[in-house]
């Protein structure tokens, strides 16, 4: 077995032992609206599709602008998206937030389908300043309840997984086909952006 | 926990079982071990012995209370996740230091509220046993290093907790301690 390989092992093993480390809670008794645990955490980003449209847009713009906006912009978002939950639980004013997460749909959704491409730095605040306002509106939303270690683990996990997501799917970016497929894609998410868009403004 | 096969394993599943103590040690020893040998052994050193310290002073009644451990579980997630995410470079005895906080923050709070007895010192020995072989693991798999793809997967994780240790701060500040 190659050096590499092993690492490669040793890193399954230890995020197989990760998985099982988590203490799964009793499903039974859950209060709707309560943060019970790790599973309600992971719910939350993928039970709206407003958010869920956006955070799948990052991973396929990442991946449409190639390195090291692929990995760097999965990167910002969650972290910004984080200071915004925070904003949300201390229960910071910070009005509009879901017509900025529509238009989050509709700007990013734009971007792949145009495809894009200003500098990194520029690609960076804008989908920073989106996730301040997509945490912002999980933040503003999170119950109180018995495990937050293991709710916001869910969250946070979700997001990225989400972003992931995005990602392999924008991979068939290196195909000629890929990437009219793509664009087709950040067509979609225009369009799911708009109707949301139209949704928060009425 | 009670694994009914004696103290020092019911502290090895406690640190198995507790995300809050696994986590930043294992993003932590890849944190370490993405900085070189040096860092990851000055560090192993001092996070298992000021894990123990911090369990042993809590368990003598010189704790701290919940609010200043969850508030110093947040701070030391998102100090280690932010680290990580940028690959900072850190000198090996600030490293060092760090693993101390973390060591002892994370010591005194698994052990808050205890009695000192000889069941759980050999509780906590457990435990300072499984975060050493934990940390040492998660060095080593980033001291060899080479492929790019294998230090971003790192380097998003450190993100992941910086993320969880902000959305933790916010938590305290709006509900209370989450450590009790």
């Amino acid at each position: 077995m190659k050096p590499n390989d092993r690492s490669l092992l040793a890193v399954a093993a230890i995020l197989a032992l990760l998985a099982a480390a988590l203490p799964g809670d009793a499903n039974a008794h859950i209060v709707k609206g309560e943060a019970v645990g790790f599973f309600s955490g992971f719910e939350h980003p993928i039970s709206g599709l407003d958010h869920v449209i956006a955070m799948v847009a990052v991973g396929l713009w990442g991946a449409q602008l190639g390195m090291p906006a692929m990995w760097l912009l999965p990167v910002t978002f969650p972290l910004v998206m984080a200071c915004g939950g925070f904003l949300g639980l201390i229960g910071f004013p910070l009005p509009g937030s879901e017509i900025a997460i529509a238009l989050s749909g509709v700007c990013l959704g734009g971007a792949v389908l145009l495809e894009l491409r200003p500098p990194l730095w520029a690609a960076g605040i804008l989908v920073g300043i989106f996730g301040l306002f997509h945490g912002y509106a999980h933040g503003a939303e999170l119950p109180p309840g018995q495990n937050a270690l293991l709710y916001s683990l869910g969250f946070v996990l979700a997001t990225g997984l989400l972003h992931a997501t995005g990602i392999a799917i924008g991979l068939i970016h290196r195909w000629q086909w890929g990437r009219l497929a793509l664009r087709g894609a950040g067509a979609f998410v225009l369009c799911g952006g708009m109707f949301f868009l139209w949704g928060a403004l009425l | 926990m009670s694994t009914g096969m004696g103290p020092v394993f019911d502290g090895i599943s406690h640190f198995g079982l507790s995300p809050e103590d696994f986590l930043p040690v294992v993003i932590f020893g890849l944190f370490a071990g993405l900085r070189g040998t040096a860092h990851s052994r000055l560090s192993l050193a001092s996070v298992a012995l000021f894990w123990f310290a911090g369990g042993m002073a809590a368990m003598t009644g010189f704790g701290l209370p919940d609010l200043a451990l969850s508030s110093g579980t947040a701070a030391l997630f998102m100090l280690i996740g932010i680290l990580l995410a940028v690959n900072a470079p850190l000198p090996p005895g600030l490293c060092a230091g760090l693993g101390a906080g973390l060591g002892l923050i994370r010591g005194m709070a698994d052990l808050s509220g205890v009695e000192q007895s000889v069941a759980h010192i050999l509780s906590l020995l457990g435990m300072t046993a499984s975060v050493f072989c934990v940390f040492a693991i998660a060095a080593s798999l980033t001291i060899p290093l080479k492929r790019a793809w294998v230090i971003i997967a790192a380097r998003v994780g450190g993100s992941w907790l910086a993320a969880l240790g902000l959305l933790l701060a916010g938590w305290i500040l709006r509900y209370g301690a989450f450590i009790r």
